[in-house]
């Protein structure tokens, strides 16, 4: 059969097009919401020079745990097209009861209670996703009943069964989680180690593309990426293992920041790299083309939810570390928003079918800043509420903006 | 170039007059009646789709051509009559044993994913895996291997999302998807529907392609210019009724459209 080359030609012309749709189109991932992440370190050091000490940005990762956890847990729900509003109790659902088993009353081994909580977590957001597809109910309103039962029955329990008491944290593992450091030379193992696996990853992956014939991006995209990391590493190692303590020298890692990575690695290879993953993809991005490809979407649907309500319930775990233990007075109704807010702002589509697990990473660290930021160059606590609404709102419009020019660039 | 197939279209049509006295077309279809309830959408409609060629439905809106390839493509379950495949009696009621057989329906909503690329979507639901893991680098390799088989060159990267495609293109993902399942008939519903000129070329091209290398193709145009350029045979239908079929060459424009308005013509040879 014979090529008329003008007919090709033709049909190849619009790059330039192709090339800015590239730009708007959310291709260029998480470059705009680290540059916006950078600038806002720099106005915040430059307002207050405490912002970048040692003790500051150690409690500011700490702080963001929560929201990338939560986070994360709505990338699989956004995924799909669909949220879950009621994680924010879920996660405080799931640390109560962390806390609660492990006190000195009952005395559980960390780890059964950990299972535990995350099984009940995990649980309860397999029972919406249940609603969602046999009842063909909206997530929204399914979840925001969830959400409000779920903070019922928890404020009930709290109350009423351990006489507003609370559930303090008083099991050294799950204070740990928030409060523990490594050791400084543990540390350096953990960021050489990091820097080296993805290094021997990055390149056998690119081998095995030119062994097979296939073009390769060019490998200066891919040196600049591990250069990237590679120092970013070593700064965290640096202040990490700053002493920062007032009275006591304390130095090291906090245990969450490789907890979280470690979290964020494996769900990205979940995502990335097995059927599992390309099929919630595929039913974000069209539901019916899965379903003709053969994928029990209903199926796949629950999964995301019962994946949403275990993520929420390690973030909860977290939460509880972090605040020592959790009451009735620990009011959550707002976290979720910084849990949405997180995901969207690094740039996962509320429309579905777009987004990472590094995405709310780089969200719940924005939101951590800003909040912490905030309260450093001594704003009113109420004006963090609007500025975390400005940025959302920024996310949502790009978002929207990004997904309007694919489909009128067409 | 404006006459895209020649040698193909007339080469085919010898063994496609010869049919009756082969052993089995591809597929028989043999007194096919589909009712909705009190409505007859298919009267015992006879039909043969031989393998390696083109065979075009025709008719009017509501003739019943999309329930005939529901038919075919296991989502509707006829009301009675047979289908042999290959010469045997099967009964496929449902897409899943329809693509089993080797039935692929290219819809005119293309079902593909525009946030995924071109590999993703060709093997959406049959990824390779290694481990069970992706392995990417052998659906790319195949990938690219499948879409040069069909000549498919208009593709800058298989890398690129679908959403960036153009309305040919993604026709030519959707058929090549269909090819990499070993289909052995393929159905199109209206793929030039929509399409630019060029673009249209480019998949009247890839529809011979196909024949060309032994897949059955069936194909529902309102597009007569496309029909008479592609199709090696003409199955005309009218009010539910499979009303004339046989070689591309008995039929021309003037008795195609008149079978297809009232059912009948005096010219058909």
């Amino acid at each position: 059969m014979s090529l008329d080359t003008s007919a090709l030609e033709s049909e190849s012309a619009p790059s330039s097009r192709q090339r800015l749709r590239a730009l708007v189109g959310g291709d260029l991932g998480l470059v705009p919401v680290l540059l916006a992440l950078v600038a806002l370190v720099i106005y915040f050091q430059v307002r207050n020079a405490v912002f970048l000490s040692a003790a500051n940005v150690t409690n500011l990762f700490i702080q963001a745990v929560i929201y990338v956890f939560l986070g994360m847990a709505e990338v699989w729900l956004l995924l799909l097209g669909e949220i879950d509003l009621s994680l924010g109790w879920v996660a405080g659902m799931a640390g109560s009861i962390a806390a609660i088993v492990t006190n000195v009353q009952y005395a559980w081994p960390w780890w059964a209670a950990f299972l535990v909580a995350l099984a009940v977590s995990a649980a309860i957001g397999a029972l919406w996703g249940l609603f969602v597809v046999r009842l063909r109910l909206p997530s929204f309103i399914v979840t925001l009943a969830g959400n409000f039962i779920v903070e019922g029955v928890l404020l009930y329990i709290l109350d009423h069964v351990f006489q507003g008491g609370g559930a303090p944290v008083q099991e050294k593992v799950l204070s740990d989680l928030t409060n523990g450091n490594l050791t400084p030379a543990w540390t350096w193992v953990f960021v050489v180690a990091t820097v080296m696996v993805s290094g021997v990853v990055a390149l056998s992956r690119e081998r095995a593309r030119r062994r097979a014939g296939l073009v390769n991006a060019p490998l200066y995209r891919l040196v600049v990426k591990l250069a990237a990391l590679a120092v970013f590493g070593v700064l965290l190692a640096l202040v990490f293992n700053a002493d920062r303590g007032s009275f006591i020298p304390i130095r090291g890692m906090p245990f969450a920041v490789p907890l979280v990575f470690g979290v964020m690695v494996l769900y990205s290879f979940i995502l990335a790299r097995t059927r599992f993953g390309r099929y919630l993809y595929a039913i974000g991005g069209n539901p019916e083309a899965a379903r003709r490809a053969g994928i029990p979407v209903d199926r796949y649907r629950v999964y995301a939810f019962l994946l949403g309500g275990l993520t929420a319930g390690i973030g909860g775990l977290f939460y509880v570390s972090r605040l020592g233990g959790y009451s009735s007075s620990s009011t959550d109704s707002t976290v979720v928003l910084y849990a949405v807010a997180a995901a969207v702002i690094g740039g996962t589509s509320l429309y579905g079918g777009r987004g990472k697990m590094t995405y709310p990473v780089v969200g719940g660290i924005i939101l951590a800043v800003i909040i912490n930021g905030l309260v450093l160059i001594q704003v009113s606590a109420t004006m963090e509420f609007v500025v975390t609404g400005v940025v959302l709102l920024a996310a949502v419009t790009v978002d929207s903006l990004a997904r309007r020019s694919q489909t009128l660039l067409k | 170039m404006s006459e895209p197939v020649t040698n193909e279209s007339v080469a085919p049509s010898v063994t496609g007059s010869a049919a009756s006295g082969d052993p089995a077309p591809l597929l028989r279809l043999r007194a096919i009646t589909k009712s909705f309830g009190a409505v007859q959408a298919l009267r015992h409609v006879d039909l043969d789709i031989p393998a390696g060629q083109v065979t075009a439905l025709i008719g009017d809106n509501g003739a019943g051509k999309s329930t005939l390839i529901k038919v075919i493509a296991g989502i509707h379950e006829p009301t009675s009559g047979e289908k042999y495949w290959l010469g045997q009696r099967v009964d496929t009621h449902t897409p899943r044993a329809a693509a089993e057989l080797g039935i692929a329906t290219v819809y005119q909503d293309l079902a593909l994913c525009d946030n995924l690329d071109i590999v993703a979507n060709m093997y959406l639901g049959y990824e390779e895996t290694r481990r069970s893991i992706l392995d990417e680098v052998a659906m790319e390799v195949h990938t690219r291997q499948t879409l040069a088989d069909l000549s498919v060159s208009t593709i800058q990267s298989v890398r690129q999302l679908v959403g960036s495609l153009s309305g040919g293109q993604r026709q030519a993902i959707a058929v090549a998807r269909a090819v990499m399942r070993e289909a052995k008939l393929v159905i199109m519903d209206e793929p030039t529907a929509a399409l630019g000129v060029t673009q249209t070329k480019n998949v009247l091209d890839l529809i011979t392609t196909l024949a060309s290398r032994g897949i059955a193709v069936l194909v529902i145009s309102h597009n007569l210019n496309d029909v008479f350029a592609v199709a090696d045979r003409i199955a005309v239908m009218h009010l539910g009724t499979l009303v004339s079929s046989g070689p591309a060459a008995n039929y021309d424009t003037a008795s195609a459209v008149e079978l297809i308005t009232t059912g009948t013509t005096a010219r058909a040879a």
